[in-house]
Order: structure tokens, then C-alpha cells, then sequence
């Protein structure tokens, strides 16, 4: 089954990292990479920029409607995502659990529905 | 203990209550689908009803249900597989070859029914379902209680329990949440899990003030045959057995608490000769053996201390100063409020009330706890029990300002009318005392 992994943090926290903090997490987020690649468990998976970059569309009475900013304002933002490919949720959580981001944030793990049917 | 549960209103209840459990657990395990199996073992119960009373009682009902359910499964299957465009997760795993489902229905035997039970239960308490479901889930599926029966126990309207069900067993399916036994590391998390639901069924019942519920009162019964099927699938595991030892010891002192008008008695108070002394034996006896295994948790240790007050013949002759030992334990698993509060009161019998004040002051200088009730209730005790009347008279008014339901307040106002009571006849012996 394949499963999302959203990632939310808070920005404000990374406001407060040094240049060598930065490095560092950089550095997790490649071996938890590397890791589940070389599992065969990662479908794909990339960062996001900033929400400040976000933009959000909407249709109503066939009017679209552009507006600057994300869909719901709150402290937790998505930061990126990973997709992974794995037998059960037990083992997508174990995953989350790995994710660097889960210790200052957290993962929303979502099963993506399968349409191939 | 009589179980209300099991006078059944249809024999079909009756059936699935008794069989539900057993049988459930190896047909999630061989259709992958929990909507599946409980389908087909109600198909596999309607069967029964109409051929146990014609043929007789098969020798082995167990499995006799698992192979009819099976049979009746594969026909469900093959009737989703003629109607692609339910969407079904079911559809999608059994498009399975002639021989598989062939397979299916040959007969299973007993083999393993224990390694499916247990599966079913970790399913139906997996850590992603709230506490809410994980405890109808299993109150419906392990229990096999009906979902009319726990919504009334649970005080939720019926359509809410049933689409309380319906969301868990769609979050099970669409989410992937696996039927199985996790590796032993995961297995103690997740057994830590399952006690902590079944404790969650007992304290819902156990906790209820209302003296006619017998409904809730059931569901101390129900948690008691929970934790004897834990019992049986994990044994000589300390903490499961201290939480078996923990329920029995709490529930044998049940029918002295309440009075025949219907009130709250507390411990001191009580007709310990109402005990059932049979269920406190079994409830020690557990404990004793779940403590040589060396393994310590807060079930033995709180169900430890429910012996002490079990075994004692007053609440005078308790073994107070080990009871508050005990405590001191507790709070190095649970460091809540409630054990200090408990650990106070254990204080103020072991050394006296000051002693127990001063414990409790602690915890009111925290502030965060001042509409707490029990807190001040407490304090209104031990004040009391110290001679502080005066104090006592206002802690007793604002717990009864904060108290939750309606008898927690009634008892709280008797306790206040009796000191205010004694205060006014004491304070009348005084003053005939100076006029004579």
C-alpha cells in the first residue's frame, strides 16, 4: 500500500537555526532518504519552499479565484513529503517515526487511494 | 457475577455473543477484512439457527461456524466480484484465483484460534483508532456485546455508536491497519495498549455513580471476562495479571458501595461483610503470583494496594503506612495529581491529617489544580479529621461549587450539613455549659 507522509513544522523554529544546524538536518533528511531508498520503500518524496511562496486556487460559480497564502493559516505548516510503498500502516508509521521532521513537528500519514481499479 | 449481557433478546445475539470472539479473530485473519468476517458469521449464525435445533448441537460449534462462515464468505465474494462497481476493498483482494477460494473453504480446525484472537484484539485496539473506538471496536467484536448495548453503557445515541463502528472499520480497511502479531518488541507496546482499554471499559463502568445502571455496572463484568482472555492468550505477563487482579479486587467491593437510597459510600463506611470475598481471594492470589515474576507496573501496584484495603477488616486496621509506600511507587509510573491526592490521604491514616495536609498543600501552592474538586474535597477532610472545622466548612463549599455530577454534589452537602451539624450542637453544649 502506498502511504503520504506530510510533513508539518513550525516555521519559527527553523528562524532560530544556525547555518550548522541547518547542515545537520540536511544531513538526516539524506540518510533517512538513503534509507529508504536502498528499502525499496521510497516511491518519491521532496521539500517544499517556504509557505510564503504558497499560493491557493478556487473555482466557485465557475470563478476562479487566486489568492496569495496556504489553505489554512495555522502554526504547522507542510514542509515537503515523502511517498512510500510499503504492506501495512504499521510499518508507514515506523517510517514517519524516522522522518527527521517528526521530532520538532509532525507527519500526517495518509494511505493514498488506489485508482489503478 | 451475573451478566445481564448474556440473556440474550434473539438467539442469534446469543449465539454470536458466545461464538463472536473465537471464531471472529481466524475469519479476519483468513479474509484480510473485518466488514467480511462479521458478515459471514452472521450468515453462518442464521444457518445455525435454523439447523442446530433440527440436527442438534455440532460436537465443535467453534469450528462448525468458521467453515459455514467461510462458505458463506466465498458466496459474498463471488457476489461483489458480479458487481465491480461497488467499491469495495474486499473486491480488490479477492479477485483471487479458483483455487485459492477453493482453499478458502476447506475447513480450518482449531489451530492457531488463540494467535487469531489475540490478533483480532491488537486490531481492534491498535494505537491508530482513538480511545472512543478502540473501546466499542472491542466491546463489539471481541466482547460481541450489540451496538445498542454499548451505546447504552456508554450513554451515546444508537446512530452515533453505529457510525462510530462504521468510521473505525473503514479507517481498519482504507488505512491498512494490519491483522496480526508484531514482533515481541512492538508486541509489549501494543499489549500496554490493549490493558489500557480494557481499563478504560472497566473504570467506564466502575466510575459510574448512578445506582441503577446496571447497564454500566455490566461493563465492569465485561472488562473482568477481557482481561481473563488476555489472561489466557499472554501468560505469565505481570502486568496483564495485575490488571486482572486489579478489576476483581475493585468490582468484589462494588456491592458495598452504593446504599439501597442509592448514594455514594466511601471506603471507611462500607459493610465490608457485603464483599464478595470469593473474588477477593482470586483478585490476591493473581497479584501474589504476578509480583515472584519480578516485573513491576502500575496494575500490580495499584491492584496491590486494592488488596491491602480488601484484606483489611477495617479502615482503621488497613495497612496504612505500606499503602502509602505503595503510592510512592505509583507516582514513579503515573505522576499524576490523582496519585499525589490518593498518596495524601494514604499519609494522613499511616502518620495523621497534618501530615497529609501538608501533602496536599503541595499540590494546592501548584495553582493548576484549583477547580479540581477531589482536591478540595480531600483538603475538606483532612481538615476536618484535623479539627479545623472552620477551614473544613469552606474546602467543602468549593469542592461542592466544582463537583461534576449531581451525587458527587449531594454527598459532598451531607458531609457539610454533618460538620456544620456538629459545630452547631458542640457550640450549644458549650453554651449550656456556661449557664449552668
Amino acid at each position: 500500500m502506498k502511504y503520504m507522509l506530510l510533513i508539518a513544522t513550525d516555521p519559527a523554529e527553523f528562524a532560530t537555526m544556525t547555518e550548522d544546524d541547518n547542515k545537520a538536518m540536511m544531513a538526516e533528511y539524506w540518510a533517512f532518504t538513503q534509507r529508504i531508498v536502498e528499502s525499496g520503500e521510497m516511491v518519491s518524496g521532496d521539500p517544499l519552499h517556504d509557505v510564503s511562496t504558497a499560493t491557493t486556487v478556487k473555482v466557485r460559480d465557475g470563478k476562479t479565484s487566486v489568492t496569495d497564502g496556504p489553505f489554512a493559516e495555522t502554526k504547522e505548516q507542510i514542509g515537503g513529503y515523502y511517498i512510500v510503498d510499503v504492506a501495512t500502516l504499521d510499518r508507514a508509521l515506523e517510517i514517519a517515526a524516522l522522518v527527521p521532521g517528526a521530532r520538532a513537528g509532525s507527519i500526517e500519514v495518509r494511505p493514498i487511494r488506489d485508482m489503478s481499479m | 457475577m451475573t451478566r445481564i449481557f448474556a440473556e440474550p433478546t434473539q438467539a442469534g445475539e446469543y449465539l454470536f455473543r458466545r461464538h463472536a470472539g473465537e471464531v471472529l479473530g481466524t475469519l479476519v485473519r483468513r479474509f484480510g477484512d473485518l466488514d467480511l468476517a462479521e458478515e459471514s458469521l452472521q450468515d453462518a449464525l442464521v444457518e445455525a439457527l435454523i439447523r442446530w435445533p433440527r440436527e442438534g448441537d455440532p460436537r465443535n460449534p467453534a469450528s462448525w461456524l468458521v467453515t459455514v462462515a467461510k462458505s458463506k464468505a466465498i458466496d459474498r465474494i463471488r457476489r461483489t466480484q458480479r458487481r465491480p462497481d461497488r467499491e469495495s476493498a474486499a473486491l480488490h483482494r479477492y479477485r483471487a484465483p479458483a483455487d485459492e477460494i477453493d482453499e478458502l473453504a476447506e475447513s480450518l480446525g482449531d489451530v492457531g484460534i488463540g494467535d487469531d484472537q489475540l490478533s483480532l484484539i491488537l486490531l481492534c485496539c491498535h494505537p491508530a483508532l482513538n480511545h472512543e473506538t478502540q473501546v466499542a471496536l472491542t466491546l463489539r467484536t471481541v466482547a460481541g456485546l450489540t451496538t445498542h448495548e454499548i451505546a447504552r453503557g456508554f450513554m451515546v445515541e444508537l446512530p452515533v455508536m453505529a457510525q462510530r463502528l462504521v468510521r473505525a472499520k473503514s479507517k481498519i480497511r482504507r488505512a491498512g491497519i494490519p491483522f496480526g502479531i508484531p514482533d515481541q518488541a512492538k508486541l509489549a507496546e501494543r499489549i500496554d495498549a490493549v490493558m489500557h482499554v480494557f481499563y478504560l471499559v472497566f473504570n467506564e463502568g466502575y466510575a459510574s455513580a448512578q445506582p441503577n445502571s446496571f447497564i454500566r455496572h455490566e461493563l465492569c463484568g465485561e472488562a473482568i471476562r477481557l482481561g481473563r482472555t488476555l489472561n489466557a492468550l499472554v501468560p505469565e505477563h505481570a502486568e496483564a495479571m495485575g490488571l486482572l487482579a486489579l478489576m476483581l479486587l475493585h468490582d468484589a467491593r462494588a456491592p458495598g458501595r452504593v446504599s439501597a437510597e442509592g448514594e455514594l459510600i466511601t471506603l471507611e463506611h462500607q459493610d465490608r461483610t457485603m464483599w464478595r470475598t470469593a473474588q477477593i481471594g482470586e483478585g490476591i492470589g493473581l497479584i501474589d503470583r504476578a509480583m515472584t515474576l519480578r516485573q513491576p507496573g502500575r496494575y500490580q501496584i495499584e491492584a496491590a494496594i486494592a488488596a491491602l484495603h480488601s484484606s483489611a477488616p477495617t479502615a482503621q486496621a488497613t495497612d496504612w503506612h505500606q499503602i502509602d509506600a505503595l503510592y510512592g511507587s505509583l507516582q514513579r509510573f503515573v505522576p499524576t495529581p490523582v496519585i499525589a491526592l490518593n498518596r495524601a490521604v494514604a499519609r494522613s491514616m499511616a502518620v495523621g491529617p497534618e501530615a497529609g495536609l501538608e501533602m496536599v498543600a503541595e499540590l494546592v501552592d501548584d495553582g493548576a489544580l484549583d477547580h479540581w474538586y477531589l482536591l478540595h474535597s480531600t483538603r475538606a477532610e483532612l481538615l476536618q479529621r484535623a479539627g479545623r472545622h472552620e477551614q473544613a466548612l469552606s474546602a467543602f463549599r468549593s469542592a461542592i461549587e466544582l463537583a461534576p455530577s449531581a451525587t458527587e454534589r449531594r454527598f459532598l452537602e451531607r458531609r457539610l450539613d454533618a460538620l456544620a451539624e456538629t459545630r452547631r450542637s458542640s457550640a450549644g453544649r458549650d453554651r449550656s455549659g456556661r449557664a449552668r
